[in-house]
């Protein structure tokens, strides 16, 4: 097992590549799933706003995120 | 069998088409990726002249590859809106951005780690290198561009029209080891000629390939379907969708 860790001597490069990549795609899906929430919570911000009136329309928050 | 392809091109129905879409292809992302890496990290025999350090390639080729095919496709969307005027094919656009952005990172990233024990060096100004370098900036630009303008559609039109304009970087990378000799190395794998390696690790890597571009598919839709809710909120089925219980 700890030869496979090992590498054959490339376990700096090799891990550190593949180590790279496994956390990208984490981070990726936690920001997905940041958005996803953000998106509903300001949808349902600007319909409350609505639903209150005109007198208490706020501006949208600003949703440009790329997440 | 007649199938409306038109019916998928409003948000309001590739809205759940592309939540199913996205759960498979995200179950064939992990199936597929844990094959993969199983072939190239365990089954493959270690190489004779580059020894452990050349399994890298099965992360650094798949990524390289999407990162330039998400290119295309993004491209292939921008065309669309601008051509069409489309809502749903700039947020497809929209929604390539990121993910080409990583796959592109990624492949730099693996490239350097493969290149300081084989080439002896992290980075080099090499053609291919180079050119993927500028695909890395252009996901860049795309996303800075679309951040800089207010009104969606305007940053629609802004954003395909720049896509267009780089798609012209992508034959570049793709040729660039037969146009210029620098130090990348040529394919191992074409469409014109047999593989040069070993068939366990041609397996490997196009397992991990599937997996890699299962895994951008599922995001990408995943990303468009939060896209669809920012941008069509104003819409009533949007509102219907998030009144009673919220996220599903």
């Amino acid at each position: 097992m700890s030869d496979f860790f090992a590498m054959g001597g490339y376990a700096w490069y090799v891990w550190m590549s593949y180590g790279a990549a496994a956390a990208a795609v984490i981070v990726e899906i936690l920001a997905l799933r940041l958005r996803r929430r953000h998106a509903f919570d300001t949808a349902r911000m600007a319909q409350d706003a609505d639903a209150a009136g005109p007198a208490t329309r706020r501006p949208p928050a600003d949703l440009r995120s790329n997440g | 069998m007649i199938f409306n392809w038109f019916r998928y091109s409003s948000p309001i129905s590739f809205y759940p088409l592309a939540g199913r879409l996205s759960r498979v292809f995200g179950v064939l992302a992990v199936a597929f990726t844990i094959a993969g890496l199983y072939i190239g990290l365990v089954v493959a025999p270690t190489d004779a002249t580059q020894g452990d350090a050349y399994r890298i390639i099965f992360l650094h080729v798949p990524t390289a590859w999407m990162a330039m095919l998400i290119y295309l496709a993004m491209a292939f969307w921008s065309a669309l809106a601008l051509g069409f005027n489309t809502r749903l094919s700039a947020m497809m656009a929209q929604a390539l951005a990121p993910t080409g952005a990583l796959m592109a990172a990624l492949a730099l990233w693996s490239g350097a780690f493969w290149g300081r024990p084989t080439w002896g060096t992290y980075w080099a100004w090499d053609a291919r290198m180079t050119s993927t370098l500028i695909l890395l900036f252009l996901y860049l630009g795309v996303i800075a561009l679309r951040n800089a303008i207010d009104d969606p559609r305007r940053a629609d039109r802004a954003c395909a029209l720049l896509s267009l304009v780089g798609a012209v970087n992508v034959p570049i990378i793709y040729f660039s080891v037969q146009w210029w000799n620098t130090l990348h190395q040529g394919s191992s794998i074409s469409f014109t000629s047999a593989p040069k390696m070993a068939m366990t690790m041609v397996e490997g890597l196009l397992v991990m390939t599937a997996g890699v571009w299962s895994y951008c598919i599922a995001v990408t839709l995943a990303r468009v379907r939060s896209i669809i809710v920012e941008r069509e909120r104003g819409s009533g089925w949007v509102a219907s969708l998030i009144a009673p219980q919220g996220a599903r």
